[in-house]
């Protein structure tokens, strides 16, 4: 049974749809990378994975032990995030509000969670960081790190290298395939074809032809051949 | 007269619980309505209030506060309501409504107020020259009452309130309620806005509610230290203002502010000293 499955999905907003017809599944453990052109709809297929959004037709299930809330999320960031005032460490303890429910404060568990995931990261030095202070590289782990308090399962990554720099860009990388090798299933939305192409298993192409499959299947594919061209043949 | 004398007089304790209490309310939720861009959203609302008190006052109501506080909710959550369809965008409904509001309530006054000092009424509810001093007992309970209940909300939500502030999508998407406890803002929020009107009028509330965040902000890096730090600067620039204001007779709300604007300035410039020798 696989984690996430979209049967027959349209995508949009008030009923004019950006996508239709979409199917994929994504299995435990497994690495997709959903790419596209700018205004495919690869936002809007995000939020709609998430339930910001309700789909417009069709269906996302969720099995294999996921709940819907069990999904970890790396937004691209805000122009609120970028001056706020909140240290690290708040904002790391933030990814355990899911599932606290009605209770008003953090559990033990949880505080050893979030200070793990920041472990994780290589983040801990910059507990008490203030996070408008830090680079955009650290800002992303700061983020990253909170999307696994939310998650031990899946994590949705929202274009995580916008903005950085090349050194930078390759260091995040690493620390995603870091996760993924512990088992965690990636979604990730991206730009760069070549990240894409080295780490990820499955690839879903979305904009006038979509395409879904494995990695191997997609470089024979016409839809990468006109990607590469740099027109999502019109 | 020095200052213990005038604390003799129980108006002047009265004014000084009440303010203490409203200061501390205010600037709670501050730290989130700046940080959410929500500013506007608290002087819309206190325009609100305007007109609500203006039908108070035309229905002859003696007690005015209980349709007030319903008027200022229902708008709240209404408010909350529109910028989330965004088919009129946020802040134009936010205009919208409290020009109306405004327009409306002084029309009212105008046409049906049986007042002999209509321009006077009109002045002390917009910039609340008097009415904290002229409190009465039961208003002086049913401040401390919903004073109480407001801090209670904030730190029992403490967690929350932070995790949507910081980001709502991500919160919603990870299981939070967003909706359940942006509507609780919204309430609280419209609650702490007719509190204050006692204090500095409904022109002035604003000022009451972003400049201790945005002072605090200037100093601090956590969101803890900058809502006690908004907590705690927002009391002592209230008092500190009521008590000149007592002393030398300036009008009480357009003093809370004055002091207010001046705390800012400092904390502007103590942030920005600091900054530069880091840097």
């Amino acid at each position: 049974m696989a984690q996430l499955i979209c049967r027959d999905l349209a995508l949009g907003y008030d009923g004019g749809a950006i996508l239709e017809h979409l199917n994929f599944e994504v299995n435990a453990g497994e690495y997709l990378c959903i790419l596209g052109e700018n205004g495919s709809g690869k936002s809007t297929l995000m939020r709609t994975l998430l339930g910001l959004q309700p789909p417009l037709s069709g269906e996302i299930r969720t099995g294999d032990g996921l709940a819907h809330n069990e999904i970890g999320y790396l937004p691209q960031q805000t122009v609120v995030q970028r001056d706020f005032p909140a240290s690290v460490w708040e904002i790391v303890l933030s990814g355990c509000q899911g599932g606290c429910g009605m209770r008003p404060f953090y559990t033990k568990e949880e505080k050893a969670r979030a200070a793990e995931a920041m472990e994780t990261l290589s983040i801990t030095p910059l507990t008490k960081r203030c996070y408008r202070e830090l680079s955009g590289g650290q800002q992303q782990r700061v983020l990253l790190a909170r999307a696994l308090c939310a998650t031990r399962k899946l994590l949705l990554l929202d274009e995580p290298v916008a903005g950085l720099d090349p050194r930078v860009t390759q260091e995040l990388y690493a620390l995603i395939r870091k996760l993924h090798a512990r088992g965690i299933t990636i979604i990730m939305i991206s730009h760069d074809l070549h990240a894409a192409l080295e780490d990820a298993d499955h690839i879903l192409h979305i904009g006038s032809t979509v395409f879904f499959g494995t990695k191997a299947d997609y470089l024979q594919s016409d839809c990468y051949r006109g990607f590469l061209k740099g027109g999502d043949a019109q | 007269m020095t200052l213990l004398e005038y604390l003799q007089y129980p108006f002047v304790r009265y004014a000084l619980i009440v303010g203490v209490l409203i200061a501390l309310c205010s600037s709670l939720l501050g730290v989130t309505l700046v940080l959410k861009r929500f500013s506007f959203i608290g002087d819309g609302l206190s325009h609100v209030a305007f007109g609500g008190l203006a039908i108070a006052a035309v229905m002859n109501l003696t007690n005015e506060m209980p349709l007030v506080l319903a008027v200022t909710v229902v708008s709240a959550v209404l408010l909350l309501r529109t910028g989330q369809n965004a088919k009129i965008k946020g802040d134009a409904a936010i205009a919208m409504i409290s020009v109306g509001a405004l327009a409306i309530g002084y029309l009212l006054m105008n046409l049906f107020s049986t007042s002999s000092n209509l321009s006077g009424d009109v002045c002390t509810t917009l910039f609340g020259s008097t009415s904290i001093l002229t409190l009465t007992r039961s208003e002086v309970w049913l401040s401390i009452v919903l004073s109480v209940l407001v801090v209670a909300i904030f730190i029992f939500f403490y967690h929350k309130i932070f995790a949507i502030t910081f980001d709502e999508s991500f919160a919603k998407a990870t299981g939070t309620h967003t909706g359940l406890y942006n509507l609780l803002i919204a309430i609280v929020i419209a609650v702490i806005i007719v509190l204050a009107m006692n204090l500095v009028g409904s022109l002035l509330i604003s000022a009451l509610v972003i400049f201790p965040a945005l002072s605090a902000m200037r100093l601090f890096k956590s969101f803890k230290a900058v809502t006690v730090c908004a907590a705690v600067f927002s009391v002592v620039c209230t008092v500190t203002g009521l008590l000149v204001s007592v002393m030398s007779g300036t009008p009480v709300g357009s003093t809370i502010v004055a002091v207010d604007l001046a705390a800012f300035l400092l904390c502007w410039l103590v942030g920005k000293l600091t900054a530069g020798r880091a840097a």
